[in-house]
């Protein structure tokens, strides 16, 4: 036991709270920027028996924050790299590898023998399926999600606590995520989120402390302000999820993320024959000044089709992305289908400012006639 | 009545701040997200949950907090 003398030697743990944490069983899914921290710290913990579940194969984009993998990892399976490099660490806990998709299908005969689910996924389509297996098993839930230098960490289905729908009832809307595989992340934050779930995991497996059940903890890396935020256990969510019992809701999560087939970056629109289309609203600012450029809000966008060019390339903007990406839907429905939601919005302009690639673009579209 | 409101996630990205003073003339949380998507036109279909006062609120709930909290959800792992 000299592996875990510092465990021990601390009274709120000793040796009977290592006890538990050596047969107390664990699942982490996704072995990704959160599971990564997380696993390391379970393992070397010496949590009885581990397991990992990822589809994915490590890409060279993953290493700047997934800190378990290194370059020969490339192209090989992530919960095999994880189990592998893991074992090193700690040979004496069992860990069991799943290199498989989480489904409806599958998900209550993985998470079935374990005690605590740890959520280190990176979709949506994912967390609401491990959701509402956990609420449906009655098993703890430590949740942890980050977008680019924020991150929220709380445990759910714990001592009557919420659930992840008392929060979010309902996934988003299709198309009103920004772009998930390309949203940038600063490489340290999973690890401070993914460690603080790690220290739920042990707290739970200990009965030590007071969990993050019941508070949603929200952390800024920018600004280190933290906001803890009160949630209440909602007995109508928890209810319709047992009642559905493991017939588990099925979500694509491609239908969450702007898809990137029809957008295109301000870079691909330089020097082409394009009609921009403006759908913000006409009191947004900065307005654009290019001489073949349609102001339509979106919302008047299905009364005026017919003003839109049926033979050039169609680039619709509005602030961020978000709107331009429902336009192009709409337009493909119009049978205009060679149209691209300009990526980052109004902003990739501003950022080009008035330089001569904004020059460029203006004058290739003033060679070309106007719109009447 | 003034209140301090704080973003989250990609609504600071589209408030472009993190927190600002709103002085909101509604009642209630639903009146306040109207006030939100008035002022913040890409708020439009956008999930986001209010928590005032550090808890959750529902949309009935009444505007007694002098801190609101604007929070979408996120995914990213």
């Amino acid at each position: 036991m000299s592996r875990y003398s510092r465990h021990i030697s601390l009274k709120e743990i000793g040796i009977a709270g290592q006890d538990k944490i050596n047969t107390s069983k664990v699942l982490v899914i996704g072995a990704g920027g959160l599971g990564c921290p997380t696993l390391q710290y379970l393992v070397a913990a010496g949590v009885g028996t581990i397991g990992i579940v990822d589809f994915d194969v490590v890409d060279v984009s993953n290493l700047q924050r997934q800190i378990l993998f290194g370059t020969s990892s490339i192209g090989k399976n992530k919960a095999e790299v994880a189990k592998e490099v893991l074992r090193h660490l700690n040979p004496t806990i069992q860990i069991n590898a799943y290199s498989e998709k989480l489904t409806p299908k599958t998900v209550v005969a993985i998470i079935e023998p374990y005690d605590i689910v740890v959520d280190a996924t990176d979709n949506f389509a994912s967390r609401y399926l491990i959701n509402d297996a956990t609420v449906l098993l009655e098993k703890p839930l430590v949740y942890g999600a980050i977008y680019k230098f924020e991150g929220q960490v709380t445990v759910f289905n714990y001592k009557n606590g919420p659930s992840y729908r008392c929060v979010f009832p309902n996934p988003p809307q299709k198309g009103t995520m920004p772009n998930c595989s390309e949203v940038g992340v600063l490489g340290v934050l999973p690890g401070i989120i993914g460690t603080m779930q790690a220290n739920e995991v042990l707290k739970i497996i200990l009965n030590i402390g007071k969990t993050l059940s019941g508070k949603l903890y929200c952390f800024n890396a920018l600004t280190n302000q933290s906001n803890t935020i009160g949630v209440s256990r909602n007995e109508d969510q928890i209810t319709k999820v047992k009642n559905r019992g493991p017939h588990f809701e099925v979500l694509d999560d491609s239908f969450f993320c702007a898809s990137n087939a029809s957008e295109i970056t301000i870079e691909n629109t330089i020097n082409q024959d394009i009609q921009n289309i403006d759908v913000r609203e006409l009191n947004e600012q900065p307005r654009m000044t290019f001489n073949d450029l349609l102001e339509i809000p979106l919302g008047e966008l299905p009364n005026k089709i017919e003003a839109i060019s049926k033979v050039k390339k169609i680039v619709v903007f509005c602030q961020s992305g978000i709107r331009s990406h429902q336009a192009v839907t709409l337009l493909n429905e119009h049978n205009i289908s060679n149209c691209y939601s300009l990526k980052h919005g109004v902003s990739a302009f501003e950022e080009l400012g008035n330089t001569e690639v904004y020059a460029e673009r203006s004058q290739s579209n003033k060679t070309v006639s106007k719109r009447t | 009545m003034q209140i301090e409101v704080k973003y989250f996630g990609m609504l600071a990205e589209i408030t472009d701040c993190n927190t600002e003073q709103l002085v909101i003339s509604s009642q209630d949380v639903s009146g306040l997200k109207e006030a939100l998507l008035d002022k913040y036109p890409d708020f439009k279909n956008k999930d986001f949950r209010i928590a005032q006062n550090q808890e959750l609120v529902a949309d009935t709930a009444l505007l007694t907090g002098q801190e609101i909290a604007v929070l979408p959800p996120f995914a990213g792992g």
